[in-house]
């Protein structure tokens, strides 16, 4: 029990709880929600968003941001299918490859100019949300290619996006061998340390020597390869792309982070916590179809989800506080 | 300090000149009376923007929301028009719910104490989603005839439209306000230390709460021309226009950290970057083109400054104060970490 | 230069250093040895180059020239880190720690002891690091979040590193201003068992009776030159001040008598749970009423309750007979109040803004007529208080961050009595500055004061309170526990009702 309650930390704890409180009502209402096939496409729908979440954590833990995610998924999801209209028959895996290298090179250009330059992670990443959606459709105008089907790609692509093992989609799996190699560096390994201990007090990392730079550096080009690996991953199973893969999933990622308990200001939270932030957004995003609410609010989950989170931690820090407070005061009398 | 804010300034200054003198020189049409009406009126609110991001970035704070703000009354608009409602009832509907969406944002930032960079992420989603409830994805158009001249003319028989005329005097008001008033001064002092503001018996939550409701109408104002420019309201209207307006005003000058920038610095950006969009567009270049230059024209306007920082800081170190202040953080930290940045210990106050 | 009797070779040096920063020579020449088992005190003003001695030893200045030797060979440390491995702790007056990881993360941060695989052994370091506690006399909880300790138990988690990364030489830089008298003795106790297992330490205060009561030797600045280094025992306090200072100081405390007048400021059942209850207190015309008590005893937060900067639960204050709204700071000031802040930098200036600007912040509606501020009118605020105070600047126009940590204060203490209140309200005013300005900002109270101010002071410097004030209040724990009449206060009777015991003496 201790040791479950080590995994599952509050937080987690009560995510877990939210998602089986909107899982119930939604079968509830309607039963089909929770058929195989449903829970199969839920999984499918999180895996991306959750790759892209874990990338974001690491981030996020080191008080930085990436707003370019959603444009640096599209320029990926763009390029393998360019690969596939350059020779049809190229391998799914230099096709990943070379997705996690082309993501991992704008994650460099991104750190670089946050780790070197010093520019604010806000700003620089706001700007590269631009620049990169901008080279996506640079590309497809250029060639004059706007849209790539299935069958212009690779069966072997095709089968890959959409296989699973034991009735669990490939897509999961890549989703929770990132989560499990993630979770277990940021807990176990001095350098996983050393990215909250940049988040939780900059001056401080760079007092006890860490090399604050290159960690952040770093951490921008990992996430820079999830996303580039979640980019292609969504080009082989949807099947079909254009320049305007991802648009918006910034809002997304970050609302998953967000909501799993990862402070917006570094140094807390854990990639499970954010990682379970995107399936619940997820679920909640398929379930109001079926509770009957118009289609047109799912527009707005994501950011009314993360105003929730984070007023609700304001709130709850503000009662513990409270409460400190009034435990003194009665000691003391 | 001023000195090295005024050199930047002055760059703007020649670099405009420039744009314009490359554009009258190699772009046929460029110079015309008509373009350059054109040219302002594209950026009509952009501008509007920038003037109402000005004030909230001098504090320290961010509000990516503005253009999500204009999405959701432009899909407004159009509702209560299909209604059949008249367009001066619309009109002030629509101003009071850019109010009402600024006053959100500044309850969660201020009297809530969250950071002002997640909460206006989440209202730039939650806005434009409901925009899209409001409107869906449809478009609504035909408004009248005699309101859209305001958004589209120009003022007798000049170059000068309307909208960039109401654009010089909300930006002459906002100068004297950010330069001439103690509110202005309080910004300054708020931006580079709140708590000494707060001490000096400055209102920083009232001020800031109002920087968030005039931003939030003006946005509706900017809403407004938009519709009536475009003759079209529809949910996506001004989709990404935060990035233009905060490109704007980090080029003009503006520290993303708060407390330096002026309103003549973020004018001239404008007008440097509403310039050389107008020579770009008569020469072709595409719209995705057009987005890559805004992104790197915001990067590169936060990168020169810390670059030639660190240059001269690289020539001579800083002296040693005593007893040491913590070096100035040069790690990046999302605007308005600070805010919700107290603990449950440190909340005791 | 040190002390020829002393048989032991120096753990660390410094021989002629210097080091110039642009026009300014922190250090000229300054020789220091460290030696195993020893406590050394660094002494001098502000300004006289005691920050820049310990940047040199911690890595983060490069002496311009002269040699650091650690055991004799001629080391340079380019950074922290490097000085970090080489031995060297410096800690520092606020600790600069991780608040969001645990106690063990940030005793052990960067040399974390591992398991193959190169896993971190969490096992093996909550156990070591609640070993050092142990061994330190100090019962902290090494797995819970360092968030929330009190200054003193986060210096003692730097005390804990150090051991960690066995540090021979211990730079403590000004650690006890925080502290109460408990929590520095506690301090001293660790930094002689420090010694005695062999480290070098180099202690740092403004507090004299805390040298004597620790310290081997001395090392004097002055004005970024070395002065003397003297066994502590051979020199005595006047001895000390005067090569500190370089002159006698006449009058620290150059107070005139007054005849108090009408009550001025009335506080009455002031409180705040958890943080104070039932404050009562009144302030009259003309007289100076200290406020003591240890730090934390609920001081600060009771003044800036009055001032209106920080909520309150229940009381109400009153001054010249009108009532004080709760939480309008504003409203204060146009009443008459006016509170110069504990913290110089976070609180009482914006560093980066100019003279001028900073001077006219708590009034600028005065500086704006018609709405409209005017910069002639800045100027001739700052102007004019400038001149009065004496303070020395290049331009009003220049930024406060450019002038010493005394001309500072000066520049808050001209802000606040341009809004000419009748009130003043000091925390702390001569916290980290330099002598020669502590007594002119004694001089400047006891002048305001006889003009009739009604002036309440905070001090943790028990000789400024009872030097200076005509009444003395003291707080424990939220409460007031004494008020004692200037005959009646001492340090002993202060020190008695500061830690708790009782009411005792009355006051007029």
């Amino acid at each position: 029990m201790s040791r479950l309650r080590e995994v599952l930390s509050g937080r987690e704890l009560s995510i877990v709880l939210a998602l089986v409180v909107v899982v119930a009502v939604t079968t509830a209402v309607n039963p089909s929600f929770l058929n195989a096939q449903g829970v199969h496409d839920l999984f499918l729908n999180a895996s991306i968003i959750a790759l892209l979440a874990i990338g974001q954590t690491l981030l996020v833990i080191t008080r930085n941001i990436d707003l370019s995610v959603g444009s640096v998924m599209g320029l990926t999801a763009y390029l393998s299918g360019q690969m596939f209209i350059a020779d049809q028959g190229t391998p799914t895996i230099v096709v990943v490859l070379a997705g996690m290298a082309l993501g991992a090179a704008c994650g460099a250009f991104n750190g670089a100019l946050v780790a070197i330059a010093k520019v604010p992670a806000l700003v620089v990443t706001l700007g590269t949300l631009y620049v990169f959606r901008g080279i996506d459709y640079g590309w497809a105008s250029a060639t004059g290619v706007h849209q790539i089907n299935a069958d212009q790609m690779s069966p072997s692509f095709l089968s890959f996006g959409s296989g699973s093992v034991l009735g669990i989609p490939h897509l999961t799996l890549i989703a929770l061998v990132a989560l499990v190699i993630a979770a277990y560096a940021l807990h176990n390994w001095r350098s996983g340390r050393e990215l909250y201990a940049i988040g939780s007090n900059p001056h401080a990392a760079r007092l006890a020597g860490i090399p604050a730079g290159r960690r952040v550096f770093t951490a921008f080009v990992l996430s820079g390869a999830l996303v580039g690996l979640a980019g292609v991953l969504h080009a082989s199973y949807f099947g079909t792309i254009n320049a305007s893969v991802g648009t918006g999933k910034e809002l997304a990622v970050v609302a998953a982070v967000v909501v799993g308990g990862v402070a917006i200001f570094g140094g807390s939270g854990t990639v499970l916590g954010a990682v379970l932030g995107a399936l619940l957004l997820t679920t909640i995003t398929g379930a109001l179809p079926i509770l009957g609410v118009p289609a047109f609010w799912q527009r707005a989950v994501d950011g009314a989800a993360l105003l929730l989170a984070i007023s609700l931690d304001r709130a709850v820090m503000l009662r513990l506080a409270e409460r400190l407070r009034k435990e003194r005061s009665l000691r003391r009398a | 300090m001023r000195e090295k804010l005024f050199r930047w300034e002055s760059i703007l200054v020649l670099l405009c000149v420039a744009v314009f003198a490359w554009g009258s020189a190699s772009t046929p049409g460029f110079a015309e009376a008509d373009n350059v009406s054109f040219l302002l009126l594209d950026y009509t609110e952009v501008a509007l923007l920038a003037l109402a991001l000005l004030p909230i970035i001098l504090t320290g704070q961010i509000d990516l929301s503005v253009a999500s703000i204009i999405g959701f009354c432009s899909a407004l608009t159009g509702v209560l028009w299909n209604a059949g409602m008249p367009f001066e009832t619309i009109v002030p509907i629509v101003l009071v719910a850019g109010a009402v969406l600024g006053s959100l944002n500044a309850a969660l930032i201020v009297r809530f104490g969250l950071p002002a960079l997640a909460v206006t992420i989440g209202t730039l989603g939650l806005y434009r989603g409901l925009a899209y409830v409001v409107l869906g994805d449809g478009a609504v158009t035909g408004f009248p005839e005699n309101y859209r001249p305001i958004a589209a003319d120009n003022l007798g028989g000049t170059f000068l439209p309307y909208a960039t005329l109401l654009v010089l005097i909300v930006g002459v008001l906002v100068a004297v306000v950010v330069h001439h008033t103690p509110v202005g001064r309080s910004l300054y002092a708020i931006g580079l230390g709140e708590q000494t503001a707060r001490f000096s018996g400055i209102r920083v939550d009232r001020i800031k709460f109002t920087l968030y409701i005039v931003s939030g109408v003006l946005c509706a104002i900017a809403s407004l021309i938009y519709t009536l420019r475009y003759n079209s309201a529809r949910a996506d209207n001004a989709y990404g226009m935060e990035l233009i307006a905060v490109a704007a005003v980090l080029l003009g000058g503006v520290s993303i950290f708060g407390g330096r920038g002026t309103v003549f610095g973020v004018a001239s950006a404008l007008l440097l970057m509403a310039g050389l969009r107008n020579v770009l567009f008569l020469n072709d270049v595409t719209n995705e083109i057009q987005n890559v230059i805004n992104g790197l024209l915001l990067i590169v306007s936060v990168l020169v400054p810390v670059v030639a920082n660190l240059i001269r800081r690289r020539r001579n170190p800083a002296p040693a104060a005593e007893p040491g202040p913590p070096p100035q953080e040069t790690l990046p930290d999302p605007v308005g970490a600070t805010a919700a940045h107290g603990t449950p210990e440190e909340d005791q106050r | 230069m040190g002390a020829p009797e002393h048989p032991s070779a120096p753990l660390l040096e410094l021989r002629n250093v210097s080091k110039s920063f642009q026009a300014v020579r922190a250090l000229r020449g300054v020789s220091l040895a460290l030696r195993a088992g020893e406590v050394h005190a660094l002494a001098g003003e502000n300004g006289a180059g005691k920050s820049t001695v310990v940047r040199v030893i911690g890595g983060e200045h490069q002496p311009d020239s002269g040699e650091v030797l650690l055991d004799g060979e001629t080391v340079r440390f380019s950074s922290p880190r490097e000085a970090q491995q080489r031995g060297v702790a410096v800690i520092h007056q606020e600790p600069i720690q991780f608040p969001d990881l645990s106690v063990a993360e940030n005793v052990f941060m960067g040399r974390q002891p591992l398991r193959p695989g190169r896993r971190i052994d969490r096992r093996a370091m909550t156990r070591r690091a609640a070993e050092v506690f142990a061994q330190l006399g100090v019962p902290i909880d090494p797995v819970r979040q360092t968030r929330g300790l009190s200054i003193a138990d986060q210096q003692i988690i730097e005390i804990a590193k150090a051991l960690v990364a066995d540090a021979r030489i211990i730079v403590m830089d000004e650690p006890t201003a925080a502290l109460s008298a408990v929590e520095a003795e506690r301090l001293f106790r660790v930094a002689r068992g420090l010694a005695e297992r062999g480290a070098a330490l180099l202690f740092i205060s403004h507090r004299l009776d805390e040298m004597y009561a620790l310290c081997d030797r001395v090392t004097v600045l002055r004005d970024g030159a070395f002065v003397t280094t003297e066994r502590m025992a051979d020199i005595d306090h006047d001895t000390l001040v005067r090569r500190m200072v370089g002159r006698s100081v006449e009058q620290l405390f150059p107070k005139r008598d007054t005849e108090a007048g009408e009550e001025v400021l009335v506080v009455d059942g002031l409180t705040r749970a958890g943080v104070y209850r039932d404050i009562s207190f009144s302030v009259r015309k003309g007289e100076i009423v200290g406020l003591a008590g240890l730090v934390g005893s609920g001081r600060s937060e009771v003044v800036r309750a009055i001032f209106g900067v920080d909520e309150r639960d229940a009381g109400s204050v009153t001054v010249n007979g009108e009532p004080l709204p709760a939480g309008r700071p504003r409203t204060a000031i146009e009443r008459g109040v006016a509170l110069v802040p504990e913290d110089r930098r976070e609180q009482g200036l914006v560093l980066e803004l100019s003279i001028e600007r900073n001077a006219s912040l708590a009034r600028l509606h005065q500086v704006s007529p018609g709405g409209i501020t005017r910069r002639s009118k800045e100027s001739e605020l700052a102007g004019t208080w400038g001149e009065r105070l004496a303070l020395k600047f290049g331009r009003l126009s220049d930024s406060v961050s450019t002038l010493s940590g005394g001309n500072q204060q000066k520049v808050v203490l001209g802000k606040w009595l341009a809004t000419e209140p009748s009130v003043l309200i000091v925390d702390e005013p001569t916290r980290g500055i330099d002598i020669g300005a502590k007594v002119e900002v004694h001089a400047l109270l006891s002048d305001l004061a006889a003009q009739g101010m009604a002036v309440l002071l905070i001090s943790s410097e028990l000789p400024e309170v009872l030097g200076m004030a005509d009444r003395v209040l003291v707080m424990h724990e939220g409460r007031l526990t004494a008020e004692l009449s200037r005959d009646e206060a001492t340090e002993e009777s202060v020190m008695y009702a500061a830690t708790g015991n009782g009411r005792q003496g009355s006051a007029a």
